[in-house]
């Protein structure tokens, strides 16, 4: 276990140095910087009128149907990647199982491309 | 206390915090990024359970596809926090009312919660033991092998996934004109394009 935890030190330090960066980086900006506060400076400016409405608007729900794409295909991946660690172990069972499953998933994969969900228009 | 022990200490905190702030606070963006510390720092916590697997897992498919899932979905809300302000009062005592009753039942199930005798040797026997085999290759023999039919409900699962999210969301503009690159490439000079004599003082 403490092996283990040995093999994260240097992930530890990289985090370690990010946050310091980050914490220097901020304090640096609160006790170098000119301070001149205005509320014009903080609203918005779309070409020299005021803002004709709020920034928040509705999405196209097509920007969530390319997230949940990215999902399923991402966590086919992750059901890849133990059977590529343990593939002198599988066996034949192992090896057809994972072939099936992607060949599910290819089925899916068919669906979608024909029914054109990749396009952006 | 050792290494293990503080760093365990610093991430049950952050993860504690993470969800506290995803909860309270005001911008719900903002909520999205406390719920990405949160899950870093659940991915911590795996790590130092020795689940390594199962904590780069949660930094890739959560952090990674999840949380950016979770930002179109606020996005998409376009939410009015006047108007959300007014509602929450609304269904303040509902939504107390369903909170206290999950808090007794998981006080209910966790007070009587008893080990079976044979629990230990049972988890003994699927894990082989961390020093020899890393846990990716651990689970990578038993996923495919021994749990082969969870395995392919997963991907049929996915595949239901797959095919809902286009059923339900997937709308033709037949009005749209789309760019047909094999029309394109394979359109012929000789035949787009012809010549006509026109005789001056005379149209077409």
């Amino acid at each position: 276990m403490e092996e283990l935890l040995r093999e994260y030190l240097p992930i530890v330090i990289f985090l370690g140095i990010a946050t310091a960066l980050g914490v220097v980086l901020i304090l640096a900006a609160v006790v170098l910087a000119v301070r001149n506060p205005d509320p014009e400076k903080l609203s918005a400016y779309e070409c020299g009128f005021n803002a004709f409405d709020d920034a928040r608007m509705k999405f196209d729900a097509r920007f969530y149907l390319v997230a949940i794409l990215f999902i399923i295909f991402d966590l086919e991946i992750a059901f890849l990647f133990p059977w590529a660690v343990a593939f002198k172990d599988v066996g034949p069972v192992g090896f057809w199982s994972m072939m099936v499953f992607l060949a599910v998933l290819t089925v899916g994969f068919a669906y979608e491309w024909k029914k054109g969900a990749l396009e952006w228009d | 206390m050792s290494v293990a022990d503080f760093a365990f200490y610093v991430f049950a905190v952050t993860t504690l915090a993470g969800g506290l702030f995803t909860v309270v606070s005001r911008n719900p963006v903002h909520s999205v990024l406390w719920l990405i510390l949160a899950f870093i720092s659940a991915a911590g916590l795996f790590i130092l359970l020795g689940a390594e697997f199962v904590a780069m897992l949660l930094v890739i498919v959560y952090v990674g596809a999840v949380a950016v899932l979770f930002l179109f979905v606020v996005m998409m809300l376009d939410v009015d926090f006047a108007e959300l302000k007014g509602e929450m009062v609304q269904y303040m005592p509902l939504g107390l009312l369903i909170g206290v009753i999950i808090l007794l039942e998981l006080g209910m199930a966790i007070g009587v919660w008893q080990f079976a005798d044979l629990a230990p040797e049972l988890r003994q026997a699927v894990a082989p033991d961390p020093q020899e085999v890393q846990n990716t290759a651990a689970l990578g023999r038993l996923i495919y092998d021994d749990y082969i039919l969870l395995f392919q409900l997963a991907g049929l699962v996915l595949l239901v996934a797959m095919i809902g999210a286009i059923v339900l969301t997937l709308r033709h503009r037949p009005y749209i004109k789309r760019q047909d690159v094999l029309a394109q490439m394979y359109r012929d000079p000789a035949k787009a394009l012809e010549l006509k004599d026109v005789k001056p003082g005379q149209g077409l």
